[in-house]
């Protein structure tokens, strides 16, 4: 039952061949047992995930299914959920339990979601790795000696190893796609303001975006559709109508005109990626697409450019964690700097604190303009690079990764070095253009993801193109050994 | 450009996050590590390039001047660390 897609859950609660109480309870014993080996959940919330179920079996019962009845799922421990701790993987927020829910999360609920608990990620977003989590790293199921990516690596993890068929995840330079392609599920960064963040616990306020995970396209198409759309709470979600994703998901890609960046498979790229990737753009050309050769000659400056912009947003918007409204506070403060300053130090892991003191080198008085101005003049020459490309073709394909999954601590001494795994996906964010990862292959046992950038609003295009492809391939099936060898 | 151990004392200051003696050097080394990262920006010709706050060039939304909701201050404060009769409490701060 584990392995069954969100569509396929959808259909078989339909004909009655389970219900949501069973398929609930199945999932719950299965993240019972292997939860201690890849720490994939911070929380489980089995009392009300069954409550919820039955809930959902008694509208189906009525004849009031609405389109994610009873179906599990995961939120990233970034989302706010009502009376559910939310730590966004940090000491600081280790007793957090938010007032309200999250738009998302409150969406998902309407449409009748089965909430199973809160999942694993770098502290405040911040990680590549999910090394930086204060309740410790998620273990990669297709090898446990691996991160998973980073930092919705829990809810990827959770998708590899069969714990949930669905997630909630935010990507502010990658954090969605990177742990997508590093533990071979499909996740979807959507357009900037397409899915609201009200309720997401800000890091970078003008790169975040909250976007689904789950193993296949017309799943993430599924899930983006109850996610997507105007909400008043978020000055920045965009008022714009929500396309029947799944609509247009089977239409065929004959005429398709496919982008492929010469920069995005230089030096740096894994030659094993790089052939994946390259047979991946064969079946699309088989399909009837068009390989055309594209330039983005700005794409080496969009991590420096990142890390200014991010560390900026970042050191503004974790300025709130004071130790007076919310979140952890130092012992026996003897005033009120002290109170600020020893909470602050206690309450924040090594990566927060160093992106909060960057960013508060690059603001400071004589270095804005050489530093948070020159970024932002840079990410404009980032976005017009896309819209040259795009006025050319529908969409823009390439490695999500430079590499497969790495071994924990092997980036640990060198900040930069873990940057740089980001190195294809952050631009996307800097652009604010939609741009999502499907497994396309493995390299040395473990899985690597093709990335599909597509144009603003154009989350319907990309959803076609992965789908096709996933209907013509089988990567996406496959499962993480350890998983079949304990089943067999 | 590279920093010293005084600067990341006066970043720590302005940040209000006190840096541990132990890892002043380790900090120092990371973010200089950074700090050559980010420098590789003054060689990117940005002359006459406005800068890009908002990737889609969006402006705030604008709404009428009501109340648009309230909140329950009992909810809201019961994350806070140390309340009393409906205040934070901090460390006095006037003598």
């Amino acid at each position: 039952m584990h392995d069954l897609t969100l569509a396929q859950m959808c259909h078989g609660l339909a004909r009655r061949d389970f219900s949501s109480a069973e398929l609930t309870r199945h999932l719950l014993e299965r993240i019972g047992t292997a939860n201690p080996r890849y720490n994939a959940f911070i929380t489980t919330t089995p009392e009300t995930a069954l409550a919820q179920a039955a809930a959902a079996d008694q509208r189906r019962a009525a004849g009031d299914a609405p389109a994610l009845c009873g179906l599990p799922i995961a939120h990233k421990d970034i989302f706010c959920t009502r009376g559910l701790r939310t730590s966004c993987g940090s000491r600081m927020l280790d007793n957090f339990v938010p007032p309200y829910d999250a738009t998302v999360v409150e969406r998902l609920a309407a449409a009748g979601a089965v909430v199973l608990g809160k999942t694993n990620m770098d502290e405040f977003a911040m990680g590549s790795s999910n090394e930086t989590s204060y309740y410790g790293p998620v273990k990669n199921p297709w090898a446990t000696t691996c991160v998973p990516g980073g930092s919705s690596g829990g809810s990827a993890a959770a998708l590899a190893a069969r714990l949930v068929p669905g997630a909630t995840a935010s990507d502010t330079g990658g954090s969605i796609r990177q742990p997508a392609a590093l533990c071979g599920v499909t996740g979807l960064k959507p357009t900037y303001g397409r899915v609201s963040r009200w309720g997401m616990i800000a890091f970078a306020s003008s790169l975040d975006q909250a976007g689904p995970m789950a193993r296949t396209a017309e799943d993430v198409a599924l899930l983006l559709q109850v996610m997507a759309g105007f909400d008043a709470r978020d000055s920045t979600c965009l008022d714009r109508p929500v396309p029947d994703y799944a609509a247009t998901l089977e239409q065929p890609l004959a005429g398709l005109r496919i982008g492929v960046p010469d920069e995005y498979f230089g030096a740096g790229l894994n030659p094993g990626t790089e052939r994946a990737v390259r047979e991946a753009l064969a079946e699309f050309q088989r399909q009837g697409a068009h390989l055309v050769a594209i330039s983005l000659p700005h794409s080496g400056l969009a991590v420096p450019a990142y890390y200014v912009i991010a560390p900026t947003e970042a050191s503004a918007n974790l300025a709130r964690f004071d130790g007076v409204r919310y979140g952890h506070r130092c012992a026996d403060p003897v005033d009120l700097r002290d109170l600020y300053m020893r909470s602050r130090e206690e309450g924040f892991g090594d990566e927060v604190k160093r992106r909060i003191l960057i960013g508060t080198y690059c603001l400071s008085a004589g270095y804005y303009d050489a530093y948070y101005n020159k970024a932002q003049q840079v990410r404009r020459l980032i976005r017009q690079d896309f819209l040259d490309a795009f006025a050319k073709v529908d969409l823009i394909l390439g490695p999500t990764c430079p590499n497969p999954a790495f071994a924990f601590g092997a980036k640990g001494g060198d900040p930069v070095a873990m940057y740089l795994e980001d190195i294809y996906t952050i631009a996307a964010n800097l652009a604010g253009l939609p741009a999502l990862s499907v497994p396309c292959g493995l390299v040395d046992a473990k899985p690597v993801g093709l990335q599909i950038i597509g144009n603003y609003f154009d989350e319907a295009r990309m959803l076609n193109a992965a789908h096709r492809y996933q209907l013509a391939t089988g990567w996406h099936r496959l499962a993480p050994p350890a998983l079949t060898e304990a089943a067999a | 450009m590279s920093i010293q151990r005084a600067d990341i004392e006066k970043l720590a200051e302005l940040a209000r996050i006190h840096v541990n003696e132990d890892t002043v050097t380790a900090t120092t080394l990371g973010i200089n590590r950074v700090l050559e990262l980010i420098d590789q920006l003054r060689a990117a010709d940005t002359t006459g390039i406005a800068p890009l706050a908002n990737p889609l060039d969006a402006t705030q939304r604008l709404r009428e001047d009501l109340v648009s909701e309230t909140i329950d201050r009992d909810a809201l404060q019961a994350a806070a660390p140390a309340v009393e009769a409906g205040l934070y409490l901090v460390p006095k701060v006037v003598e």
